[in-house]
C-alpha cells in the first residue's frame, strides 16, 4: 500500500440489512483511488470501533436505516475515545433525522449525509478533511 | 395474406417518412431533449404503432381478464367486483401505540391491515438483547411473545378483518402467535386469513433479514405450505417479494425474474416434499414494487401474470386455475421518493400507484411523504390513504377493466419484458436454481452493479430527480413521527413479566419439543403453536432453531 492511499472503513451498525447506500458508496471510494474495507451487515459498536484500529482506518463512514443511531454513534464515539482513536473522524449517513443532526454532531460526528447526497460530494469530503486536518495531516 | 404484407408495407413507409421527414426534422432543429430510456435504463422508441405488434396475437397474448395468459387482470370483474384492498404497512413503538394506529386507519377507510414488526423480531432476537439497543420500536412493533400478540389485536375481530404480517426468517414463529391469538378470541384457524411475507431467498438477495442458511429456511417455508394446505386454508403462506430487490437497486426486469424465480424455487422444494401443487399453489402470492417508470411498471406487472401462468400450468402441469393466478400486493417505491422538497413524494406515490392500480394489482400501500426521514407521521399516512381513494373514486381509470391493453407501447413492452424475463429464469436454472444462484452471489452482485449504475447516472444528470439534482430550492422541513423511548421501556417491563409469570416448567418443555422437531426433520408447525401458547418468547424459540439449523453469515463483499 502506497503512503498516500486514503484507507476507509465503511460500517453497517443497527440491526437493519439495507446495504445498498453502503455498497455504492464501497465502490465509488474505490473507484476514486482510496482502499476500502466494508464490515459487512449487523456490527457492534465494539467490532467498528476494533476494526478500525486494526485495520489503522483514515476515516470511518457508518451507514444506518434502522433508526437506532442516536444510541450507536455516541457508543462507538465513546470507544473510540477509549482506544486513544478519537483523531479517525467519522461520517454518518441513512435514514436520520434532520432535528438528531446537532446532537450527533455535537457528540463529535463529523458530517452527515441525508438521501441524495452525491458519492463526488462524500469523496471530496473525505480527501479535504484526512488530507488538512486529519489523522494522517 | 398477400394484402396484409402489402398494408403491412404500406404502412412501414408511412413511419419511416414519418420519422425521416418530420419528426427527425423537428427534432433536430429543437433543443436536444432527454434521453429516451427508462428508470431502468431501456431504451425505448420515439413512438409505437401497430408494426411493433407484428406477431402479437390478441387471445394468445393479452386474452380476457379473469382467462390465460391473464395478462388483462386474474378476475374477470377486477376492480368492478371489489377494488383493490388499501393495506397500509404500520407498526412502531410498542404493541399498544401500534393497536390504537389499527384502529385509527380501519375507522379512515382502510380495508386490511399490515404489521411493521421492529428489527430486533424481524431477526428473532427479544427485546431485552443486547443487539436490539437501541432498536426497540424504531422500524416497527415490538413483539416477544404471545402477549404483545394479544395487544396489537385487541378490539380487532379477525374472522373479519385480514392481516398482513411482513416476517420473514421466523415467519412461522409469529403466524402461529397469530393463529394463538385468532383461537384466543374464538375464531377457527379454518376461517382467518391474511398473509406472511415468509419469503427468505429474497432477504438473501437484497433485505438482508436471514437468520439460517438456506437448506433449513428453506424447509421451514415448505412446513408453512403444508400446515396451511391442511389446517389454515385461507391463509396466503407466502408472499414471493420482488419490491426488496427494486429497492436494493435491481431494474424491473431484475425485479420481475429475480422474483418469478424465487416463486419457482418455492415450488420446486414443496413438490420435492411430496406436496401436490394443486394443494398450495393456490395460496401463493407476490408483491411488488411501482417505481416512477409508469409505463414500463404496468408492462411489468402485465408481464409477471403472463409468465407465472406459463410456468404453474407448463411447467409445474397445474390442474387448478387459481394456481394458474399470479395475485399480487403492491407498494410504491421508497427509494424514489427525496429528502429533499419532500411535499413531492405526494405526487411520486400517486403516479406510482397509479401504475399499481393499471397494472391490476390486489392490494395496495402508499408511501408517505415523510418516510426518507423517519416512519409516517399520523397525517403524512392519511394523505397516502387518501391517494388511492383519489384513484378509487375519481380518477375513473376503474371504469373499463385494463384500460391501456392494446396500447402498441404497453403491449410490446409486455412481451419484451416476459420474453427477457424469461430468459433470465433459463440462465438460473442453469446455475442450477436460486439457492445456488444465491451461493454464488450472483443475484447479489448483478442487483449490486444496477444500484451503482442508477446512483452515476443521477451524478452525470442522465437521470433527473426533481429537487435532487435538478430544480433545487429552499430546504423544508417537515414535521415527523418520534417514536417515544418510553415505548422501549414499558417493552421491556412486559417482557419481564411474560417470563416471570409464565409456568416456566412448560414454556422449557415446549422449547425442548421443538429442538426435537426440528432435529428430526418433521413439520414444526404444531409445535411451534405449542410453544407459542406456553408463552415462550420469540428469542428463545429462534435460538432454539439455530441450535439445529445453525446461522448464515454473508460474505461481506461490494
Amino acid at each position: 500500500m502506497s503512503q498516500g492511499t486514503i484507507r476507509v472503513l465503511i460500517a453497517k451498525p443497527g440491526l437493519d440489512g439495507h446495504d445498498r447506500g453502503a455498497k455504492v458508496i464501497c465502490r465509488a471510494l474505490r473507484d476514486a483511488g482510496m482502499e476500502v474495507i466494508y464490515t459487512g451487515l449487523r456490527r457492534t459498536p465494539e467490532e467498528i470501533v476494533s476494526a478500525a484500529v486494526q485495520e489503522d482506518a483514515d476515516v470511518i463512514g457508518l451507514s444506518i436505516l434502522s433508526g437506532a443511531h442516536n444510541v450507536l454513534f455516541p457508543r462507538i464515539l465513546k470507544l473510540l475515545e477509549e482506544q486513544n482513536a478519537v483523531d479517525i473522524p467519522v461520517i454518518a449517513g441513512g435514514i436520520i433525522p434532520e432535528k438528531d443532526i446537532p446532537k450527533l454532531k455535537k457528540a463529535g460526528i463529523r458530517e452527515i449525509f441525508l438521501p441524495g447526497s452525491s458519492t463526488e460530494d462524500i469523496i471530496r469530503w473525505i480527501e479535504e478533511h484526512v488530507r488538512s486536518g486529519g489523522k494522517k495531516a | 395474406m398477400a394484402k396484409n404484407e402489402t398494408a403491412d408495407d404500406d404502412l412501414k413507409s408511412a413511419c419511416r417518412r414519418w420519422k425521416d421527414t418530420v419528426y427527425g426534422p423537428a427534432r433536430a432543429a429543437g433543443p436536444s431533449g432527454p434521453e429516451l430510456t427508462t428508470v431502468s435504463g431501456r431504451r425505448l422508441k420515439e413512438l409505437y404503432t401497430p408494426l411493433d405488434l407484428n406477431g402479437w396475437d390478441y387471445r394468445r397474448d393479452a386474452g380476457f381478464p379473469g382467462e390465460p395468459p391473464y395478462v388483462r387482470g386474474i378476475q374477470p370483474t377486477m376492480y368492478h367486483g371489489k377494488l383493490w384492498t388499501m393495506r397500509q404497512f404500520s407498526g412502531f413503538g410498542n404493541p399498544e401505540d401500534t393497536n390504537r394506529r389499527y384502529k385509527y386507519l380501519l375507522s379512515h377507510g382502510q380495508t386490511g391491515l399490515s404489521v411493521a414488526f421492529h428489527l430486533p423480531t424481524l431477526m428473532g432476537i427479544d427485546s431485552d438483547h443486547p443487539l436490539a439497543r437501541g432498536e426497540v420500536g424504531k422500524c416497527g412493533v415490538a413483539v416477544d411473545s404471545l402477549a404483545d400478540m394479544e395487544i396489537l389485536f385487541d378490539g380487532i375481530p379477525l374472522d373479519r378483518i385480514t392481516t398482513s404480517m411482513t416476517i420473514n426468517a421466523p415467519a412461522a414463529v409469529l403466524w402461529a402467535m397469530y393463529i394463538a391469538v385468532a383461537e384466543k378470541q374464538g375464531v377457527s384457524p379454518r376461517v382467518i386469513s391474511g398473509t406472511i411475507q415468509n419469503d427468505i431467498l429474497k432477504e438473501y438477495i437484497a433485505q438482508k433479514t436471514f437468520i439460517f442458511p438456506p437448506e433449513p429456511s428453506m424447509k421451514l417455508i415448505v412446513d408453512t405450505f403444508e400446515h396451511g394446505a391442511r389446517e389454515v386454508p385461507r391463509w396466503n403462506t407466502i408472499s414471493i417479494s420482488g419490491y426488496h430487490i427494486r429497492e436494493a437497486g435491481a431494474t424491473a426486469l431484475q425485479e420481475l425474474a429475480f422474483t418469478l424465480r424465487d416463486g419457482i424455487e418455492y415450488v420446486e422444494w414443496a413438490r420435492r416434499r411430496g406436496l401436490d401443487v394443486d394443494e398450495f399453489a393456490p395460496r401463493l402470492s407476490y408483491f411488488f414494487n411501482a417505481h416512477n417508470d409508469f409505463f414500463e411498471e404496468i408492462a411489468k406487472f402485465r408481464a409477471a401474470r403472463k409468465i407465472w401462468a406459463e410456468v404453474m400450468r407448463d411447467r409445474f402441469k397445474a390442474k387448478n386455475p387459481r394456481s394458474w393466478w399470479l395475485r399480487f400486493h403492491t407498494q410504491t417505491s421508497g427509494v424514489s421518493l427525496t429528502a429533499q422538497q419532500p411535499y413531492n413524494n405526494v405526487v411520486r406515490v400517486a403516479i406510482q400507484a397509479l401504475a399499481a392500480v393499471l397494472g391490476g394489482t390486489q392490494s395496495l400501500h402508499t408511501n408517505s411523504l415523510d418516510e426518507t426521514y423517519a416512519l409516517p407521521s399520523e397525517e403524512a399516512v392519511t394523505i397516502a390513504l387518501r391517494t388511492q381513494q383519489i384513484i378509487a373514486h375519481e380518477s375513473g381509470v376503474i371504469n373499463s377493466l385494463d384500460p391501456l391493453g392494446g396500447s402498441y407501447l404497453v403491449e410490446r413492452l409486455t412481451c419484451d419484458l416476459a420474453g427477457e424475463a424469461r430468459d433470465l429464469i433459463r440462465k438460473i436454472d442453469d446455475m442450477g436454481g436460486m439457492v445456488k444462484a444465491i451461493e454464488l452471489g450472483w443475484p447479489q452482485k448483478e442487483v449490486a452493479d444496477s444500484a451503482f449504475w442508477y446512483q452515476k447516472a443521477v451524478e452525470r444528470g442522465e437521470k433527473i430527480l426533481v429537487g435532487v439534482n435538478a430544480f433545487a430550492g429552499e430546504h423544508e422541513t417537515i414535521p415527523i413521527l418520534e417514536v417515544d423511548e418510553s415505548a422501549a421501556r414499558r417493552q421491556l417491563e412486559r417482557l419481564k413479566t411474560v417470563r416471570s409469570s409464565r409456568n416456566g416448567t412448560r414454556a422449557r418443555e415446549t422449547l425442548d419439543d421443538l429442538r426435537k422437531a426440528a432435529s428430526d426433520g418433521v413439520n414444526v408447525m404444531p409445535f411451534l403453536l405449542r410453544a407459542v401458547k406456553a408463552y415462550a418468547t420469540l428469542g428463545e424459540i429462534i435460538e432454539t432453531f439455530k441450535d439445529v439449523y445453525g446461522e448464515y453469515q454473508e460474505p461481506a463483499d461490494f
